[in-house]
């Protein structure tokens, strides 16, 4: 699997979306995306790369672009 | 009395600030009693004298982590270093904290923001990343070392006491939130323990301090670390939110 593909899965599996809906969704502009919706993104994306991401990358995770160059610091290329 | 009943088979815990007092007692009353103990301290090679205590098939039991708990980059790394090395935290004491008195009047705001860096801020960032950690697993224990001056107020501290009154909060909030995942929160307020910080005080002084204890003794760091041992073993599984004093009755 790339890490397109876990990125992905991380979301659909985590926020309740299809992938079409990936491109573009931002924080809260869905019912899942909401605080307890993004912790739990949190987790399964730290799970799913074996990172830890600090609180300020999590605060600043604001959409699923954001999220994209936020995980290029942890060494996570796409 | 040193508790040893291995209580701790199998657990993985980080202690703050064990290079003396409470926190070095804990980690040795853990480590007696199974654990396996990431101990915390500053200064390099501080944590000499607690590993050298120790029988020596049980030194290996503590792997000395050296970081200032203020340095969040630090803390994330050693967070990653249990998640590497055990892959999982089953306990984490937030033991590390400055003291420091001050009438009201000469409180500064630098004072304020010291004191609140190490006592409030650097708890609530260790907090975050165990609980990284213990939501995988779905359990574990967080125990914070607050003080009778948070519970209690004491003079000459409303600093310390505003900081160790806010570890109280703290854990109350966190307990609710992370009651779910099974993650418990406690905190212990430790009264007049007898500790390298009191060593300083005259024997007319401390003969005072002790007239003011029901029980007519100082506290241990023994007393305390046989509490944390309760809170971070599965016999206080269904505890959460508390703080519980350890104070032999002191009237303050």
């Amino acid at each position: 699997m790339t890490n397109l593909e876990k990125y992905n899965d991380s979301f659909i599996s985590s926020l309740q979306v299809t992938e079409s809906q990936l491109d573009g969704l931002k924080y809260q502009s869905v019912e899942g995306w909401d605080s307890v919706g993004h912790m739990g993104l949190i987790a399964t994306l730290e799970d799913s790369f074996d990172i830890m991401l600090d609180t300020d990358d999590i605060i600043d995770f604001s959409s699923y672009a954001r999220g994209k160059e936020i995980l290029k610091k942890y060494d996570v290329i796409f | 009395m040193m508790s040893s009943f291995n209580l701790l088979d199998g657990k993985v815990a980080l202690i703050t600030g064990c290079n003396r007092g409470i926190g070095k007692e804990i980690a040795r009353t853990f480590v007696l009693n199974g654990a396996i103990v990431y101990a915390n301290a500053r200064r390099v090679g501080s944590l000499n004298i607690l590993i050298e205590e120790l029988p020596i098939h049980l030194r290996p039991s503590i792997i000395p982590t050296y970081f200032d708990v203020n340095d969040t980059n630090l803390v994330r790394q050693v967070f990653v270093q249990i998640h590497k090395e055990q892959q999982h935290l089953d306990c984490l004491v937030n033991n590390a904290g400055i003291m420091k008195d001050a009438l009201i009047g000469m409180v500064t705001k630098k004072l304020m923001l010291e004191l609140f860096e190490t006592n409030v801020f650097a708890v609530m960032d260790l907090m975050q990343y165990a609980v990284k950690l213990m939501s995988k697993q779905k359990s574990g224990s967080i125990i914070n070392i607050s003080s009778i001056a948070g519970t209690n107020g004491h003079a000459k501290q409303i600093a310390y006491s505003a900081t160790k009154g806010a570890v109280v909060s703290i854990t109350k909030t966190a307990a609710k939130e992370l009651a779910e995942k099974n993650i418990r929160v406690n905190a212990i307020a430790p009264g007049i323990i007898e500790t390298e910080l009191l060593s300083e005080i005259n024997s007319h002084t401390m003969e005072n301090l002790k007239l003011n204890i029901g029980m007519g003794r100082l506290g241990t760091t023994n007393d305390v670390a046989n509490l944390a041992l309760f809170l971070a073993s599965d016999l206080s599984e269904y505890i959460t939110g508390q703080t519980i004093g350890v104070d032999g009755a002191v009237l303050m």
